[in-house]
């Protein structure tokens, strides 16, 4: 089943310029790995060499995040979407 | 390229600064990209600063608050263009941190001196490159009525 996954804007010329991609999974893993086989340049921008997410790469199902869920084993259902966000922080 | 922002916009950012201070403020920019890669600011949407434990020289922004901003701003037709924060009684630049902590490339990153509660200057840095050789640029600011 085709859920989707938003794309923030500074990944978006990495995922064919789109904001919405659509990606059949059963879970958010399923979803991410899917994306990345998709559009490959996408990889190293969401994941380190180890294959884990980037630390300042959250990511969401629906409005909530998915560490506090079951990581990428986290079910997905048609009407949900995955939303990628890279965080926003710094400092003097 | 320049990020094109309305004075009553502009005020608005900077005077989160001053309602914050000594705290540094936060929050996202909303607005268009161009085909010359400039950008117009619609919208300013503060935000919480989660760094509580150290909100005088650090500031962090609730991913969920990027979550919806970047849902809205989505359903609306505009995009998220950059972000600003203050830095109270320090220049309006960019530090190390920032730079280490700037993740949205292609956006703007609009900093704000507040001395003494005031808000002195407003400058943009536009974020350039990929993670492992990312820097900043500076950026023009274009106030317009």
């Amino acid at each position: 089943m085709p859920i989707k996954v938003l794309i923030p804007t500074p990944l978006r010329s990495y995922a064919g310029k789109q904001a919405v991609v659509e990606v059949a999974a059963q879970t958010v893993g399923e979803a991410l790995s899917h994306l990345v086989a998709q559009f490959p340049d996408l990889r190293k921008h969401l994941f380190s060499e180890d294959g884990k997410l980037r630390s300042f790469v959250n990511v969401y199902l629906n409005d909530e995040d998915i560490r506090y869920l079951n990581k990428d084993a986290t079910p997905v259902k048609e009407t949900d979407t995955i939303s990628i966000v890279p965080s926003v922080a710094g400092g003097r | 390229m320049a990020l094109r922002i309305s004075r009553n916009l502009l005020d608005e950012l900077r005077q989160h600064g001053e309602d914050t201070y000594p705290h540094e403020c936060c929050g996202i920019l909303v607005g268009d990209f161009d085909e010359t890669g400039g950008k117009s600011v619609k919208a300013v949407a503060a935000c919480g600063n989660t760094r509580t434990d150290s909100p005088q020289n650090r500031y962090h922004i609730n991913p969920v608050e990027l979550l919806r901003a970047q849902r809205e701003a989505l359903l609306s037709g505009h995009d998220i263009v950059g972000f600003y924060h203050s830095h109270p009684d320090h220049p309006a630049h960019w530090s190390a941190t920032d730079l280490a902590e700037a993740h949205w490339t292609h956006c703007s990153y609009v900093i704000t001196s507040v001395e003494k509660g005031r808000a002195v200057l407003t400058h943009a840095f536009l974020l350039q490159g990929q993670e492992e050789d990312k820097h900043f640029e500076d950026e023009a600011i274009e106030v317009s009525a």
